[in-house]
């Protein structure tokens, strides 16, 4: 006979001394958790709960400017600080950490329209409508340490005076160029009082220009002849055209995928292209109720921010149609500018009210460093959360976001326009010979010619 | 040359030896991946068919690192019992066996006799480490399994039909004379549980902090212990029972009546889930196996019954055996208890064929009331008329803990953070459903509500066919006529017809309804004012 019984002895399951860690042990066999699945289910409920409960996205307001934020611009090289032009010429630095006036740049006349650091984090340009283009030394990261509360203010290094004023700039990546948009596009050195090169394509102002982050010769530029523009340096002229029914108000590069753009609409829209296939909008990224004055991308590429003249910033995933995130409070007025910081965690959006306000990227992350305990516990949260989203109760309290009543009111009246408009197409095309109505996807609906 | 041959000889070997893990590996793995993968062929979908198959391979990658894991994570091994020779493992004595065992073991072998205050009834924590009894002439009594300590004992005076442990060592519950009431660890009466009735049997739902009782004119009530709502209360509606256990897999609740029905119950329907006829006589006693699937019913007619519970219209099996009380252990033991005698059996093919593995007699004369398998461990409780026992079964318990489910060895600190978990993670009482693992999937596409109207008809002229072809029975006198005849095929296909009919009519009134309520035009707002606000006044 050979017999062997279970025989634990309680010094091998339990600890030694009273300091040592208590001992663990795992079985992973599925027929001693009973009922396992709705155990999980119910955790993804809670983990949705949780999450609302801690939304809580803004950090903070940065205020200062007498005069409406009108464009801001982060330094590629140090995580702290941001730039930011108002309406009145005044340019200032910004500590995000301590939310403080690091450095004030004056001298602008009219409002500073432009703002944009080189990628070496030393120079900064800015633009106005005073038709000047001026050149900032960037005080040194450990001068922003010093923790005087007395503002400095800076003088500019250079100061050109051109024929226009300038509506937008924006530094090479790699490179000492920056390219200004105003009655044309022009393209800058560090070291000449007069553009290199000049393009002008058409007699309208163009608003917004941004250099592509994967070929530093590369530019996109929109006008307000409804007009995306890219060029290309090393060409003589311009590389494409392509012409929208409303206007682009702004334009931002993925940084991962750097063929990809996305524009902000007027028609409240955004509208991601593949910049090698114009003719058709990769994908449209519909919520906000009024224009989109303002785009940026996440470091990532993952996901963008926009600020809206609807009064709410919202966070979209670089390739889904409706936002992840609105972000709003009572007193941020109409948004003109929005950054993403350079570590994808916050969000910066300055506003008419002369605010800069400060939000974090996830409404319910957990600032500050986390054990690894507790990030392990947010990994399992966010694990069984995306393993039920489908089920209409974790989706619902997911999804739910409380919307300013003017916004609710305006999604709401948004939706019957386009299901009228839907729905009268519909009518159209059953009452016509069939084939002669054809319906456009909304990814070409919008553009009305491409050009070469 | 012969270096050639080595290598041969080696890649021969090495292989099978490969093989032979990689098959172990196999049969590990499966245990973890919970039931086949979806099929995604039928997918036309393809970014979700993407998605999916990203997701399936991740369960499996995870199911493999468990099973991998196994040899390191789980260090105990279990207990077993093999027969040398002649022997027969059901002849083996348990004096045999505590002379072989361990002395820690064999301390697990133990009868307290208690003739005055039986016959006993007992309950184990999940953990296994506590013990509660409860005599029936009021003798209740918390035991720690692990030291043998007596950590509470108290006399009730009154009657004490079950005893159940809650969430925790801390509280437990007894049915008593007219109510159940809930006790705390050191005796304190907390709660008495008075629209609960006179119960005869509770088991307490552990994730859903549910107590269920049953009472003696055959009530089921359902309480939450935790906020104290009354979740249900159904009349069975099948007399008087004491036979109830909660199936652990999905805790859904079984009766066995006299009238040698199963009925299946869960707190959120009136109506039993199912009901199974089992027995020819009154059912005695039911238990669960731990997968969830097995459930063995024993009968008043000395019959002990297995069933598959996803395939009911049969029995597995059907032992010659008379039970007045069963239990399955955590590897699929099955006791017996009836008499003084207790009779375990095995199902050692895998084929679900359970055969004998162990006798045990306790003195003659005492009855056993109540078998209970102490969880993570190779024991096996006797209640009786007498007192309590305890015997060895080797092979009967999960030899590995884990501290997060179960913790023999838990500290209270441990226990109050698991006690916050686990009300965390308490389970709403929708939740209890016949199959568990459908929660989170997809509904399967509904059926077409209605049939068109081609349909209906050829449905209708099918039946009518079949109504014209019924044979008639030669009948006498003048009943079979030919005009007779007529008439009455007549009135068949009539009869046939008559529920498509009907069914159309009810559909066309509908309608038609439903088109007047559109057609009562609704004045401007501006003449609303003139219209009468009802036609009579």
């Amino acid at each position: 006979m050979k017999v062997k019984v279970i025989s634990r002895s309680t010094d091998e399951f339990t600890r030694e001394r009273s300091q040592d860690l208590q001992r663990v042990f795992r079985n992973f066999d599925p027929n001693i958790r009973t009922q396992e699945k709705a155990v999980e289910y119910v955790r993804a409920l809670n983990a949705a709960k949780l999450e609302k409960i801690f939304a809580r996205p803004f950090v903070g307001a940065m205020d200062g400017h007498i005069d409406a934020v009108s464009c801001m611009a982060k330094n590629p090289n140090h995580l702290k600080g941001i730039f930011s032009g108002s309406m009145d010429g005044d340019i200032r630095l910004w500590d995000i950490a301590s939310r403080r006036t690091v450095c004030k740049f004056p001298g602008h006349q009219g409002a500073v329209k432009g703002l944009a650091a080189s990628t070496d984090g030393r120079l900064l340009v800015s633009c106005g409508t005073d038709c000047t283009v001026r050149l900032w030394n960037v005080p040194s990261s450990d001068l922003m340490e010093t923790n005087d509360s007395a503002e400095k203010s800076a003088q500019p290094l250079d100061e050109y005076v051109w024929k226009n004023a300038f509506w937008a700039v924006d530094h090479q990546w790699e490179g000492d160029r920056f390219a200004t948009a105003g009655a044309g596009v022009h393209i800058w050195n560090h070291n000449k009082s007069v553009p290199e090169r000049s393009f002008e394509w058409g007699t309208d102002t163009v608003i917004s220009v941004r250099f592509n982050p994967g070929e530093p010769n590369v530019l996109a530029t929109t006008a307000t002849d409804r007009s995306i523009v890219l060029y290309d340096l090393r060409m003589s002229s311009e590389v494409t055209k392509l012409i929208m029914r409303t206007r682009c108000n702004s334009i931002a590069w993925n940084p991962m995928e750097p063929i990809n753009f996305t524009a902000a609409n007027e028609d409240c829209n955004c509208y991601s292209y593949d910049a090698r296939k114009l003719d058709e909008a990769k994908c449209v990224h519909k919520d906000h109720v009024s224009a989109v004055m303002d785009i940026d991308y996440s470091p990532t590429g993952r996901e963008f921010v926009t600020g809206s003249y609807d009064r709410t910033v919202r966070i979209f995933p670089f390739n889904g149609g409706h936002s992840r995130e609105i972000y709003h409070t009572k007193r941020m007025q109409r948004v003109f500018c929005v950054k993403f910081s350079c570590d994808a965690t916050y969000v910066i959006s300055g506003s008419d009210d002369t605010n800069l306000r400060l939000w974090k990227a996830k409404a319910s992350e957990q600032l500050g460093v986390l054990l690894p305990r507790e990030q392990k516990r947010h990994e399992y949260h966010e694990a069984v959360k995306n393993r039920y989203k489908h089920l209409p109760e974790v989706k619902r309290i997911v999804r739910h976001r409380h919307l300013p009543k003017p916004i609710y009111k305006a999604v709401a009246l948004r939706r019957t326009m386009t299901e009228a408009e839907r729905r009268r197409e519909e009518r159209r095309k059953a009452h016509s010979t069939p084939g002669s109505v054809t319906t456009e996807p909304l990814r070409q609906k919008r553009i009305i010619k491409v050009a070469e | 040359m012969g270096v050639e041959e080595e290598n041969g000889t080696l890649a021969k070997i090495v292989p099978s030896a490969e093989q032979q893990f990689s098959d172990e590996l196999d049969i590990k793995i499966k245990k973890y991946l919970r039931g086949e993968g979806a099929d995604l062929e039928a997918l036309r979908d393809k970014k979700l068919k993407g998605q999916l198959a990203v997701r399936e391979d991740l369960y499996g990658k995870s199911a493999k690192a468990a099973a991998k894991a196994e040899k390191w994570l789980m260090p105990t091994e279990g207990g077993y019992l093999e027969a040398e020779g002649v022997e027969k493992t059901w002849r083996i004595k348990q004096e045999t066996i505590a002379r072989e065992v361990d002395i820690l073991s064999s301390r697990n072998q133990y009868d307290i006799i208690l003739p005055d205050l039986g016959p006993y009834t007992l309950d184990f924590t999940s953990s296994g480490r506590y013990m509660t009894v409860g005599g029936r002439k009021g003798h209740l009594a918390i035991v720690d399994m692990k030291n043998m300590n007596l950590i509470k004992e108290l006399q009730v005076r009154e009657t004490v039909r079950d005893v159940v442990f809650l969430h925790n060592e801390l509280f437990f519950a007894a049915a008593q004379k007219k109510y159940p009431y809930i006790y705390s660890r050191d005796g304190t009466e907390l709660h008495c549980l008075k629209e609960h009735g006179a119960v005869l049997r509770l088991q307490f739902l552990k994730n859903h902090f549910l107590l269920a009782s049953v009472n003696k004119f055959g009530q089921l009530h359902y309480q939450d212990v935790t906020m104290g709502e009354m979740v249900g209360n159904y009349r069975t509606g099948l007399g008087r029972t004491d036979v109830m256990q909660v199936n652990p897999f999905n805790g859904v609740l079984a009766l066995g009546h006299s009238g040698g029905t199963v009925s299946m119950w869960k707190p959120t329907s009136s109506a039993p889930l199912l009901k199974i006829l089992c027995h020819h006589g009154p059912v005695s006693a039911l238990a669960f196996h731990r997968n969830g699937h097995v459930m063995a019913t024993a009968g008043k007619e000395k019959k002990v019954k297995l069933w598959d519970l996803r395939k009911l219209d049969r029995e597995l099996q059907e032992l010659p055996c008379h039970a007045k009380t069963l239990d399955f252990s955590q590897k699929g033991l099955l006791a017996c208890g009836s008499g003084s005698r207790v009779q375990i059996l095995g199902d050692f093919s895998g084929t679900q064929n359970y055969s004998r593995y162990m006798n045990h007699s306790i003195v003659k004369g005492y009855q056993i009331g109540k078998l209970l398998f102490r969880p993570y461990e190779d024991v096996l409780g006797i209640g009786h008329s007498m007192g309590w026992s305890s015997i060895l079964i080797p092979g009967s318990g999960e030899p590995n803990f884990d501290s997060w489910v179960a913790n023999p060895f838990e500290t209270s600190k441990q226990r109050r953070e698991k006690e916050v978990r686990s009300l965390l993670d308490k389970l709403p009482p929708e939740t209890i459903m016949l199959d568990p693992t459908k929660i989170g999937t997809v509904r399967p596409a509904k059926k077409k509500e209605k049939p068109t109207k081609h349909e209906r008809e050829t449905e209708m002229e099918a039946a009518v066919e079949a109504a014209k072809d019924t044979e008639f029975k030669k009948k006498t006198k003048g009943r079979n006529k030919p005009s007779k005849k007529v008439k009455k095929r007549q009135e068949i296909i009539a009869k046939a017809r008559k529920p498509f009919l009907e069914q159309h009519m009810k559909e066309e009134e509908q309608l038609s309804r439903k088109k007047q309520r559109i057609s009562e035009v609704e004045l401007p707002v501006s003449l609303q004012r003139f219209a009468r606000k009802n036609a009579s006044t």
